[in-house]
């Protein structure tokens, strides 16, 4: 199998006759092992997700039984949704996703307006600091969040907030048990920034610079002009934003204790009490999953380019 | 235009860090009725001579990282390399390669804490496919093989990921650079050596150091399985630091730890850097 593995891609198209019947018979073999060895680690990326997706079909016993058998990965025997009946009279799960998809959508939307505007002041205004505050940009994405999160739990605790007791706006301290806390310390990105301002920099400045003479105002020019030449840059900040958003949990599990304000990941919690009923977890994990691989595989090209443009540019 | 990004960078990114930094000198906790009080080094001075856990998740998380940081690099190389050939259904292939990547690694974590229990799915197929000759572990609940059993599934969830960087990598190399070396008589593996891993360079700098940041920062999967034991094999830096600055309320203490663990990620990527330097 490593044989192949280690070859370097494409056979020959241009060569001798002579070499070229070596070279084909040697290519077929290589195909079939590249095939035998793509479907082999096929299997092992895909096993988890068929016995998850095909337990959750089934009553306790018939998983615990069928882990023997090849029955593990086929919808066979007592098949039916009851674990999903069971995992929406167990949890709020309507409440979770509501939560989760509100967060990801505000977090990935407020995110590209903030993110490309700050993107396009560092590509395209000249203004004293600039290069400062670039700097600054790139030198913050070597902060991994977890060296943050617990400082940022007491820092959250004390910011101002308004809340609304009595039919009365109050003006109160600490954003503990908010959905703004799960949303606003995740808009600003160094790496989107920076993302949006590489692609802004690609736009030639004699758009705008025809534009200013027009007497359009810098916004204008971001909004006429930037924008709507930006299609890929905005749909790789959203791909790339909306995958973190969703899969939140060190942070949520810190700062909302409040059930109805729980996002989907950390609501996992509800089914790790006395006995694991693991057709109603595997339910509850389907549940969760299924929308996203969904998008994914609708979206697949455009998470495959996104991926590799933030590696190229990384 | 840079104004709402920047405050908000100000407020949820750069205000953190210098709070931790200046929480770390304290005893401050995260609710309580008195005010904290600047304790010097002390914090520090606990984590390396009076906190064994501290020490023992330091170990654990730089083994971790030992081991997935190459083992993922490498085999995320060799899939790019399968999927990169001309050949009919590698885009499926890809997909496949990278539905992991996309699957939530909470909801991850928990489907192998399940493959994981010694009656589990694991242990039946170890058995199936070896006739019964061997036997698996009681993998998560044994502390020789619960790290191990936590770097397999880190491993299988994330290498999809460096899979589409090292494409997006072999495919900036020109096709003309492959058909000058194969007119010189290059074998596959020559063409290998100097056309295709030169050519990566960049690339490898870049997937180095990104698994070396998300190795280091390894907590979900521990906390989602095993809450760092048993007796504190699986216990890693963040983990420990969530576990005192928020389970415990030590959050000065928790601070000190995050900002141990901040300089060691940022001297390890230095380092990453320094030894992958372009040398000439």
């Amino acid at each position: 199998m490593t044989g192949t593995l280690e070859r370097p891609r494409r056979t020959a198209s241009r060569s001798t006759p002579a070499r070229e019947r070596t070279r084909s018979s040697e290519g077929r073999n290589g195909r079939i092992l590249t095939y035998v060895s793509m479907s082999i680690l096929s299997v092992f990326f895909l096993f988890p997700l068929v016995f998850m997706f095909v337990s959750s079909l089934k009553p306790d016993a018939q998983i615990l039984r069928d882990i023997n058998s090849p029955a593990a990965f086929l919808p066979t025997g007592d098949i039916s949704l009851d674990n999903y009946f069971g995992v929406f009279d167990r949890v709020p799960v309507g409440q979770f996703l509501f939560n989760s998809i509100l967060v990801t959508v505000l977090t990935v939307g407020l995110g590209l307006i903030v993110n490309s505007l700050a993107g396009f002041a560092l590509s395209r205004l000249r203004w004293k600091g600039r290069v400062v505050v670039l700097a600054l940009i790139i030198a913050t994405l070597i902060v991994p969040f977890e060296t943050i999160a617990v400082p940022m739990v007491y820092w959250v605790n004390q910011l101002p907030t308004l809340v609304m007791e009595g039919g009365v706006l109050k003006y109160d301290f600490g954003w503990l048990n908010t959905y703004q806390v799960q949303i606003v310390p995740f808009i600003a990105n160094a790496f989107s920034i920076f993302l949006f301002a590489q692609y802004f920099s690609t736009i030639p400045p004699s758009l705008d610079e025809a534009a200013r003479i027009d007497g359009a105002s810098w916004f204008t020019i971001y909004r006429r002009i930037i924008v709507p030449l930006s299609g890929p840059a905005f749909a790789t900040v959203a791909i790339l934003t909306f995958l973190p958003a969703w899969n939140q949990y060190l942070w949520p599990l810190m700062v909302v204790q409040k059930e109805n304000l729980r996002p989907v990941m950390v609501g996992m919690q509800y089914f790790f009490q006395l006995n694991t009923a693991w057709g109603e977890v595997m339910a509850y994990t389907s549940l969760i999953t299924l929308p996203v691989l969904i998008v994914f595989l609708v979206f697949q090209r455009a998470f495959v380019s996104s991926i590799a443009a933030s590696g190229v540019k990384g | 235009m840079m104004a709402p990004a920047g405050l908000l960078l100000l407020l949820f990114l750069i205000v953190p860090v210098l709070l931790a930094f200046t929480l770390s000198f304290t005893n401050a906790r995260l609710i309580s009725p008195n005010p904290p009080r600047f304790v010097g080094l002390d914090n520090f001075f606990r984590a390396f001579t009076a906190d064994p856990v501290f020490l023992q998740s330091a170990l654990n998380t730089f083994l971790f990282a030992l081991v997935v940081v190459p083992v993922q690099a490498g085999l995320g190389l060799l899939l790019a390399i399968l999927v990169n050939q001309r050949l009919r259904g590698t885009t499926f292939f890809r997909v496949v390669f990278f539905i992991p990547v996309v699957t939530s690694i909470v909801v991850v974590s928990i489907l192998w804490r399940f493959m994981y229990q010694s009656d589990g799915l694991i242990n039946s197929m170890i058995d199936t496919v070896t006739f019964g000759a061997l036997k698996g572990a009681d993998w998560l609940n044994d502390p020789t093989t619960a790290l191990g059993a936590i770097i397999v599934l880190s491993i299988w969830q994330a290498v999809g990921f460096h899979m589409i960087i090292w494409l997006a990598g072999l495919q900036t190399i020109p096709e003309e650079l492959y058909e000058a070396a194969r007119m010189d008589g290059a074998s596959r593996w020559h063409q290998f050596a100097h056309v295709t891993w030169p050519g990566l360079r960049p690339t490898m700098v870049f997937v180095l150091v990104t698994i070396t940041i998300a190795a280091l920062g390894l907590f979900v999967q521990v906390d989602v399985m095993t809450q760092g034991g048993p007796l504190n094999s699986t216990s890693t830096v963040v983990y420990h630091a969530v576990r005192k600055g928020y389970e415990q309320q030590e959050i000065g203490y928790a601070a000190a730890i995050s900002l141990l663990f901040f300089v060691a990620v940022l001297v390890i990527a230095l380092i990453q850097r320094w030894l992958t330097r372009e040398k000439n």
